[in-house]
């Protein structure tokens, strides 16, 4: 590796802009004769619209349009959809009820937009929308996953009668029920997922722009996944041909899995800048983005899992119901299915799995994938009830899951899974190492001595990422293709431009895919530049999520890497008079290997385009493109060690110790991968001790502000142990596995089971505020 | 209508914004300083800290009309002559920034606990005075090692470099 290269700590390039508060966000994007956009939105969680009244709200002060759903559809703009196919066990489709970017008809969630304001001010754009007079009819309401299935319950959309989307089914019902009949214990839980709001610091925002002499839409948007955007609003919305869409996805404030999806308000706000004739910006205040982006988790689980005499495990029944809200957002469907019930064997070798997942409408806000995207729900689950079994078969939480480790790769699992590589034992003993697992009763007794309880708990995940091999997700039911493209054009000094269809948002792509051109030319990353996150600039992506940008993403780029080197070769031999195959590139220069004979690498690049001696027949100029698309999924995989100390007095919770031991593969940057698993982790912890999200039986959303939603901040969070073992992925040239979403997935069970380990009772909901830990304690008593 | 007059870093500006402007909005819509961020309603998650008159504020917390005749730093202004501030070169050094949304209000905070300690930090002081910041990203782990860091760098001069 050089000091720039492959697996070195390189500082980040995109830093001094947000250091010095030069970052280029949506809402910092100023365009002449720019207008402010409020969206009208409903009060109630479910109701029928029998008048709009927008009259009051037009004559007012500064504003130019009021609009809504009607002239939406007038125009031809098309409903929202979910992008991911799934059927029923019995064959059927899933039930995709209407979503109008603008409710015309019904309202179904606190939030639902129904009408956009356009005025000079952001504030006359709020007056007026406040003074547009909906009148509504107010339905009966439901929240709750399983109150929606109950016979009698509100029906909210007319396509799903019962409000059941899919009743669905993964791996063998029979051969599982023949595993458990020859059990010689089993453990059975109900387990819930809390239902979270993803919060991304930036709140979401869009400008749209109608350029009436070219036919030309240009849509700023905080997307992780601008070409995503573009695809499916030409496509699927209507909105303009895919030549007439530019969409711009700047420097972007956090994604999380809630910028992944098209919204309604960027679909509304291009639409009303063609109507109005005027550029229509809205930015999304914080109880906005807690009413309308979309929700993560809201599962309602029974699993169990049954061993033999030898506490093998035999085999493992999930029933899961999954809260999808009011309506399917773009990737819903995946989220409870294929990214969830396909990582149900974790780390073990579990001979056979059988799970069932049903997805209900409610009157909530749509729920899809948030960090980890149902990856979390399948660890939460297996990791609870791994470690509730080897309390009650009375053995080492640590030595039942090494029992049970899959060793010999690759693995097939009975949930569609083929695991390529790993190595559990390393990250389990790394971690238990790093937090003293062995000297941990010790603190146990000091800690009682000052009437506290301290506990300590373990998780062992594994997860797919590096989203994903196309035809795989096709035949699974995807709309879309999951590779990725890149480009890298060498300009005429040397230098290096690398187009990408990832998008960064906090990950640091534009310092580690840099370094990929560093390792590979010799060159200083400052002369490596990325461009991404413009549909002008780059020709297509599938965009970040699913810790998918290094192994798919820079996998593109090693590729296209390739194909550049190999034409450099080609040059450089001609130049040096030497065989194409004794050609190498080091530091920055082009070599015959085992000679004197050189010429600097911009020298190589000067001749590609100046192109006056060149090999026969060659095309001038240096820059080579490729579309990567995975063999396989990739597997990170790790164990984290939680230790707690609670105030039995007030139940709260202290974590005094948290060790995450990964194995990512091949580590690119590892201050950036650090960082990854930092964040990764605060959101876990977060979910398990802190983040409540609240409806009333009315479908109000109680938790709407920072005042009511408990987001964790500097002092609920210790500073973390964290440490990587290595295993190579050999699915990808790079051997990377992915790291962004490890920390989210690995660390809820963890917190818990170290939680229920101090109190003695294994009843615990998360988040386990100093109220609920307070009353299991007393429960327990 | 109300006029605000403000020197803002270093400069004197003059400007009318409508009586209900916060001091955020002023700085961003006014003078296209776009670095101070807006995350939330309440007053919560800090990313629009400014300095006015040398102490931290949340800038949705003022109108720009109650700040008029105040001297404020921002984000633009926190390095002088072109070299980054102690915290700006920490938190690069230390990773201690991802999507940078917050960062601007976590510099000027920082910024603010370091003067306002001058005997020095330690990790449980600086995780309690970052109660007014939220990051979603870092996990706060790196923020916290910046900030000790700078607070040690700037050593007795931390009152005068903060």
């Amino acid at each position: 590796m050089g000091v720039e290269g492959i697996g070195a700590r390189v500082l980040r390039k995109e830093d001094k802009r947000f250091i010095t508060g030069k970052g280029k966000y949506t809402d910092d994007m100023v365009v002449p004769g720019m207008k402010h956009a409020a969206f009208v939105r409903s009060p109630h969680a479910h109701a029928k619209i029998s008048s709009i009244k927008v009259d009051t709200a037009q004559a007012k002060s500064g504003v130019i349009a009021v609009l809504t759903g009607s002239e939406l559809k007038a125009d031809g703009i098309g409903n929202l959809i979910c992008g991911w196919m799934i059927h029923s066990k019995d064959g059927t489709p899933m039930k995709m009820g209407a979503w109008s970017p603008l409710a015309t008809d019904k309202v179904r969630y606190v939030g639902d937009a129904v009408a956009i304001v356009i005025a000079d001010s952001k504030g006359e754009a709020r007056d007026a929308a406040e003074a547009v007079e909906v009148t509504y009819e107010e339905l009966p309401v439901v929240v709750n996953a399983l109150d929606a299935l109950q016979p009698g319950a509100p029906e909210i959309h007319a396509e799903a009668p019962d409000n059941l989307i899919f009743d669905w089914d993964l791996g063998d019902e029979t051969a599982t029920n023949e595993a458990f009949a020859k059990a010689a214990h089993i453990t059975k839980m109900d387990i819930v997922n809390n239902r979270l709001v993803p919060n991304a610091m930036e709140p979401r925002a869009t400008l749209g722009v109608y350029d009436s002499g070219e036919d030309h839409y240009t849509c700023w948007t905080t997307s992780q996944n601008p070409h995503v955007a573009r695809l499916v609003m030409s496509a699927f919305y209507n909105v303009a041909p895919e030549n007439k869409l530019r969409v711009i996805a700047p420097d972007v404030g956090g994604g999380f899995g809630s910028k992944i999806y098209i919204y309604p308000e960027e679909i509304v706000c291009l639409w009303a800048s063609k109507k109005t004739g005027v550029p229509v910006k809205w930015v999304a205040d914080r109880t906005e983005s807690f009413l309308a982006d979309a929700h993560g988790r809201d599962h309602v689980t029974h699993a169990e899992i049954a061993f033999d005499k030898d506490n093998s495990i035999l085999g493992l029944k999930v029933q899961t119901i999954a809260n999808l809200g009011a309506y399917m957002s773009l990737f819903s469907s995946c989220v409870p299915t294929y990214l969830y019930a396909t990582l149900l064997s974790g780390q073990y070798a579990i001979p056979a799995i059988h799970a069932n997942v049903k997805t209900v409408y409610t009157n909530t806000a749509p729920v899809d994938a948030y960090r980890g995207a149902g990856r979390p729900e399948a660890t939460f689950v297996l990791e609870r009830i791994m470690e509730t079994a080897a309390r009650e078969l009375n053995v080492s939480p640590a030595e039942l899951r090494r029992k049970n480790f899959v060793r010999s790769f690759p693995h097939q699992t009975p949930v569609i899974m083929c695991y390529d590589a790993g190595d559990f034992d390393a990250t389990l003993d790394a971690a238990m190492k790093a937090a003293d697992y062995a000297g941990f009763e010790k603190r146990r007794q000091e800690a009682k001595k000052s009437g506290k309880l301290r506990g300590i708990g373990m998780s062992c995940y594994i997860e797919a990422c590096g989203l994903a091999p196309s035809s795989a997700v096709g035949s699974l039911g995807a709309g879309v293709g999951l590779w990725e493209s890149a480009e890298v054009r060498v300009n005429a000094v040397g230098t290096i431009e690398i187009l990408t269809g990832s998008h960064s948002h906090g990950q640091g792509h534009e310092t580690t895919f840099a370094q990929l051109a560093a390792e590979r030319f010799g060159v200083p990353i400052d002369s490596v530049s990325i461009v991404h996150g413009d549909t002008d600039k780059v020709q297509m992506g599938m965009g970040t999520y699913g810790s998918r940008s290094g192994a798919v993403g820079m996998s593109a780029i090693a590729k296209a890497l390739d194909k550049v080197e190999a034409k450099a070769k080609k040059i450089a031999a001609h130049l040096l008079e030497a065989d194409e195959a004794d050609i190498e590139i080091k530091d920055g220069d082009v070599r015959v290997a085992g000679t004197d004979k050189s010429v600097p690498w911009f020298q190589v690049a000067l001749a590609a385009y100046t192109a006056h001696n060149l090999p026969s027949g060659m095309e001038p100029g240096l820059k080579e493109g490729a579309f990567y698309d995975p063999s396989n999924f990739t597997f990170p995989g790790g164990c984290h060690i939680c230790e707690v100390e609670i105030d039995p007095e007030t139940g709260t919770t202290e974590v005094v110790q948290f060790v995450a031991a990964d194995d990512f593969g091949k580590i690119i940057n590892p201050m950036i991968v650090e960082g990854q698993v930092h964040g990764g982790l605060a959101q876990g912890i977060g979910q398990a001790l802190l983040e409540g999200t609240h409806y009333d039986e009315n479908g109000q959303l109680l938790t709407a502000s920072y005042m009511d939603y408990t987001m964790p901040r500097a002092f609920d969070l210790p500073s973390f142990k964290v440490m990587n073992t290595e295993t190579a992925c050999p699915s990808n040239p790079l051997g990377v596995k992915g790291c962004g979403e490890a920390g989210a997935i690995g660390s809820p069970p963890a917190v818990i089971n170290a939680i229920t380990d101090a109190i003695d009772n294994n009843d615990l909901a998360m988040p386990a505020t100093p109220q609920i830990v307070w009353a299991a304690i007393h429960a327990s008593k | 209508m109300a006029k605000v007059e403000l020197v803002v870093n270093g400069r004197a500006v003059k400007g009318e914004a409508e009586d209900r402007t916060l001091l955020v909005h002023f700085l961003r819509e006014n003078l296209g300083l776009t670095g101070t961020h807006v995350g939330c309603d309440t007053s919560q998650c800090g990313a629009c800290v400014v300095h006015v008159d040398g102490k931290a504020v949340k800038s949705c917390t003022m109108l720009a009309a109650q700040a008029s005749g105040s001297t404020v730093t921002t984000i633009e202004g926190l390095s002088l002559n072109g070299e980054l501030h102690p915290l700006q070169a920490a938190f690069r050094e230390h990773h201690a920034l991802q999507c940078g949304f917050c960062t601007p209000g976590m510099l000027m905070s920082s910024a603010d606990i370091i003067r306002r300690h001058p005997e020095g930090l330690d990790e449980a002081t600086v995780r309690l005075e970052l109660e007014g910041n939220i990051c979603r990203c870092t996990g706060y782990h790196n923020i916290v090692k910046a900030v000790l860091d700078a607070s040690e760098k700037m050593g007795k001069g931390a009152e005068k470099a903060a």
